[in-house]
């Protein structure tokens, strides 16, 4: 086990290559895609699912038994549909974020005060202008935390996916230097790498949950 | 809110019914017209599992899968909460940690791996270890949060009354905090289940993680990949419903109520 | 509007001859905010006598809750003193009991076990016998086992109240309590509080904003105006128990404050 030392020099060894570079690039560029698939496919169909109570009963066992696989456990199924490569590490993150970010909308939904829904109503609004002027906003601040959480998510899975399924990225680093040599100081620079990089993208999520525009939600907890 | 407020219980019933059947029949006829050899149908999954129960493995592999996240959560549990409560009831400590904890939080417990394979060789206490990481620092965080948003009222009140910090800690700020702490402890436990299940398709050479792994790669047995899938989220989502039972135990049931 | 109620220079003490309960001198509060000095109180003189009923009146953001959380020992006064009973009031004290809006009845407890809080030192029989003797004093009987969230607000005020009495403290602070009460349910509960007050003889301190409030309940209101809080006036009721609200004397008391507070008597 490698100590501090160590591993600063880790890191120095890893930078001159520009392997650093190449590989954070890498792991964030497969978030991004992947994180950004199930953002689109999960805001909509979890507003209509979150509304239309019918399409949340009937999606809901189905919904319930996928949720609790580990998204690592599709890796098998990842590499059959779309080979080693890329693509099946922006699966693999999709499956990981999609689902916790559909249920945490559908709940948003489900929690949105009905105040709100018949004041719109009383507006005349159609369904649609309903989810878009009402429903769609007053879920903002908890979708903001939701796309947090599942960002979080979504970089842990890339890690665990580039141990597996692809040769590049941080994940990989970290096995590559464990099988080619046993450079466990390499092993925990990449590791101390991968913690930085995830608390920034933590961090500017939450610097957009503070911007103005969505602040009204988290003032009223307080 | 909801576009119905009131449905009958056949409706109960029968959406969920619709819907899985239209899922595998959309499954199984997409088999067939893809001509698929590799993908399973669900009929072959069936079979695949019928297999594996009547050989025996699966009762073994499902038994070493609970057995480690049960340790592995316990340990997390046994030092993440007293911990948790620590930092929340004393900021200033909290102030000193948490930029430890922010950075170790965002790795995946996956990333850990190596480590704990160097540290426990390939076995049971790797995944164990792995296990007890991906749950610990979710329970300390949530039992920091919940202790830090016990309204003021509740500790001036117990203050008022006298009470010791031991006791203010003990008989207001735990109680007060409790539902939110079982939240994260929830949450935590479902990340050690989908932990576990990673940790052993890499770090050990059994469980259900391993199986999918196994499945795969001596002899590309699809049909038992997906079969140990399904049976991944059906375990975990009974943890998960046991677990909840727990929140509606009365003293407990307060908090979720408010929320509603 | 001719105000007739005595000027206020005179009437800083309590309007009996009793022994001074609480004493504050020179009581100043200034709040940092944002790196300015925010001024919340200033030079609060005030003496309540021992079992005297005392209003602290004012707009919302005048500083009456800060001060009554001083006297609570929740808040430490950035210039002057507070004294109970001859000593400075260094902390909150089991002695003095703060009650808080029903917000402050413990969810998680069953309103046996609010009412029961503060009495863990005691036996469990005598524990029960005083719980039982407050949950019939405020009417809660047959409740025992309910939890708060099963009771409407007026019973959690209640729970709150006899919490607060069971320990059997020399002073209350009650902080706007039936702020957050329907206008019937709060007429009720302010009968109930005076003969509570009536049969207990504790010094109570009782914030409030709504003037009719003051004046159906306190021996003396203090008028206070805002930014910084000031004593403006203090107002004794001289009206004894059961009070008329439609006579003369009444009226005549409250227009007196509403001219105090610069609010006409018509709208």
């Amino acid at each position: 086990m490698p100590g501090p030392l160590k591993t600063v020099r880790g890191i120095a060894d890893l930078v001159p290559h520009g392997l650093i570079v190449k590989y954070v690039v890498a792991s964030v560029f497969r978030v991004t895609w992947g994180f950004f698939l199930a953002v689109l496919a999960a805001v909509p169909l979890g507003l209509a699912a979150g509304w239309y109570r019918r399409a949340e009963m009937a999606l809901n066992p189905i919904l319930q038994i996928l949720r609790p696989i580990s998204p690592l456990a599709w890796i098998p199924i990842a590499i059959l549909w779309f080979g080693v490569g890329d693509l099946a590490a922006v699966f693999l993150i999709f499956v990981g974020c999609f689902l916790p970010l559909l249920l945490a909308v559908i709940s948003a939904v489900q929690g949105v005060p009905a105040v709100y829904i018949n004041a719109g109503r009383n507006f005349g609004l159609s369904p649609i202008a309903l989810m878009r002027r009402i429903l769609f906003p007053a879920i903002v601040p908890r979708l903001m935390t939701g796309l947090r959480i599942t960002l979080g998510i979504a970089w842990l899975v890339v890690v665990a996916a580039e141990m597996i399924a692809v040769n590049s990225g941080l994940g990989f680093l970290i096995v590559d230097a464990r099988n080619a040599g046993n450079r466990y100081d390499l092993v925990v620079a990449g590791m101390v790498i991968i913690g930085v990089v995830g608390l920034l993208l933590d961090n500017a999520v939450h610097s957009l949950e503070r911007a103005s525009a969505f602040r009204w939600g988290f003032e009223e907890k307080a | 809110m909801n576009s119905l407020s009131g449905t009958n219980k056949l409706e109960r019933w029968l959406w969920p019914i619709l819907a899985t059947s239209l899922f595998l029949l959309l499954w199984r006829y997409s088999v067939t017209w893809s001509g698929t050899k590799v993908f399973p149908s669900p009929g072959e999954v069936e079979r695949g599992l019928a297999q594996l129960v009547q050989s025996g493995v699966l009762y073994h592999d499902i038994v070493d899968s609970l057995r480690r996240v049960a340790i592995g959560y316990l340990g997390a549990l046994c030092l993440g909460i007293p911990l948790g409560l620590l930092f929340g009831w004393y900021p200033s400590l909290n102030r000193i940690v948490n930029p430890v904890v922010q950075i170790l939080r965002p790795i995946s417990p996956i990333a850990w791996i190596p480590v704990a394979i160097l540290f426990f060789g390939v076995g049971d206490d790797a995944a164990i270890f792995l296990v007890f990481l991906g749950a610990f620092f979710p329970i300390v965080v949530s039992c920091v949060d919940s202790v830090a948003n016990v309204p003021l009222i509740y500790r001036r009140a117990g203050i008022n009354f006298g009470l010791t910090p031991p006791h203010l800690l003990a008989r207001v700020v735990f109680p007060a905090a409790l539902p939110q702490i079982l939240v994260g402890l929830r949450i935590a436990l479902g990340i050690g289940w989908l932990v576990v299940v990673a940790g052993e398709m890499i770090a050990v050479d059994s469980g259900l993680g391993f199986l999918i792994i196994d499945s795969r790669n001596s002899g590309k047995r699809y049909d038992l990949v997906v079969g140990a899938m399904l049976l991944i989220g059906v375990i975990g989502l009974i943890l998960d419903l046991l677990f909840r039972r727990l929140e509606t135990v009365k003293p407990v049931r307060w908090g979720f109520r408010n929320e509603s | 509007m001719s105000a007739s109620t005595r000027p206020t220079s005179a009437t800083q003490g309590p309007t009996r001859n009793v022994r001074i309960k609480l004493r504050t001198e020179n009581v100043s509060m200034i709040f940092q905010r944002e790196g300015k000095a925010l001024p919340v109180l200033e030079d609060i003189d005030l003496e309540v006598g021992d079992g005297e009923f005392v209003c602290l009146l004012g707009p919302s953001g005048c500083g009456k809750s800060t001060l009554l959380s001083a006297m609570a020992g929740f808040l430490t006064p950035t210039g002057g003193k507070i004294r109970i009973d001859g000593e400075i009031v260094r902390g909150p004290d089991p002695r003095r009991i703060f009650v808080f809006q029903e917000r402050g009845v413990f969810p998680w407890l069953t309103v046996e076990g609010n009412i029961g809080f503060g009495l863990s030192k005691l036996s469990r029989s005598e524990r029960a016998k005083r719980v039982s003797y407050y949950l019939q004093m405020v009417g809660l009987e047959g409740f025992e086992k309910s939890y708060p969230h099963e009771l409407s607000g007026g019973m959690k005020q209640r729970v709150e109240v006899a919490r607060a009495l069971a320990v059997n403290p020399d002073v209350m602070f009650l902080d706007e309590p039936f702020g957050a009460l329907d206008s019937i349910t709060r007429l009720i509960m302010r009968g109930e509080l005076l003969r509570i007050w009536q049969a207990e003889r504790k010094t109570i301190l009782f914030v409030t904003h709504d003037i009719d409030e003051a004046v159906q309940l306190a021996d003396r209101v203090v008028v206070m105006s805002a930014r910084p809080g000031r004593i403006q006036q203090i107002v004794p009721i001289d009206i004894s128990h059961p009070r008329d609200i439609s006579s003369p004397r009444y009226l005549e008391l409250r227009d007196g404050i509403l001219g105090q507070i610069g609010l006409a008597h018509r709208l």
